[in-house]
């Protein structure tokens, strides 16, 4: 019954500007984020069940879909992160004008990107 | 309201039990709380794993023996599945139209509490076993 009643916003009518698919992103990011905590449980659990466990998921996060996930990782991270921040700010009721919001918007996808960058070369280095 | 009337729409009546009222601010303030704490302590660990605190059992053990880092890690967990059980909640109630919402909320919650248990509990183990 309640679906039959019109919908809004109709998204499909939309063209994608930067406002929109970055907020969609971050609730996208949030949740690759809610799945990698339960990660990081899995990977504290197996380190105290003991060596064998502890290997086995090292080996998956070391192989090579498990590096390409970590990357992937860290770029959903620090996304979500320097937009959280952007929305920390919003607020606060600053930085809200249009123009603002465009400048910021482009700020968090290359500071992301950069922060992203610097990690693995710090990492690899 | 007499008997065999309904309440027009628009009425409080009409919208009670259908949603929050009221608890909408501690939704949002618990979300900025955890995302204010998430800031340093995600920053915190991402740079101990990027400066091989843990590339293997023997220096992850190492790591969490010191109180500082364990207590970190654990303040970690709690923030993070908090503020993973406020958003996803907000994304079933905004998606899920059917009345699976109720479960699959309630799923959320204990999952996630789940999870940050069974951290928490691991890193202690950890931290004192080493």
């Amino acid at each position: 019954m309640a679906s039959l009643r019109p919908k809004s916003p109709n998204m499909q009518n939309y063209r994608p500007q930067l406002t929109s698919v970055m907020s969609f992103g971050h609730r996208l990011s949030g949740a690759t984020l809610a799945v990698g905590v339960f990660g990081l449980s899995t990977w504290l659990v197996s380190a105290a069940v003991g060596p064998s466990a502890f290997e086995t998921v090292q080996a998956i996060v070391f192989s090579v879909p498990g590096r390409s996930l970590m990357f992937l990782a860290t770029l959903v991270f620090f996304y979500h992160l320097c937009n959280g921040i952007r929305h920390l700010i919003w607020d606060n009721v600053q930085a809200f004008s249009l123009p603002s919001i465009y400048i910021g918007g482009w700020i968090v996808l290359g500071t992301s990107l950069a922060l992203t960058l610097g990690l693995w070369i710090w990492v690899l280095a | 309201m007499g008997a065999g009337m309904t309440a027009p729409r628009g009425t409080p009546a009409a919208a009670r039990g259908l949603g929050a009222a009221g608890h909408g601010t501690g939704h949002w303030l618990a979300q900025r709380a955890s995302a204010l704490a998430l800031v340093p302590l995600t920053l915190w660990f991402v740079a101990a794993l990027a400066n091989d605190a843990a590339t293997d059992l023997a220096s992850l053990s190492a790591w969490l023996t010191s109180p500082i880092n364990a207590i970190l890690m654990i303040l970690l967990l709690i923030a993070a599945f908090h503020h993973a059980a406020l958003g996803l909640r907000v994304m079933a109630e905004d998606y899920v139209h059917s009345r699976a919402r109720f479960a699959i909320i309630a799923l959320i919650q204990l999952v996630c509490f789940g999870g940050a248990v069974a951290g928490i509990v691991a890193t202690l183990l950890i931290a004192i076993d080493s």
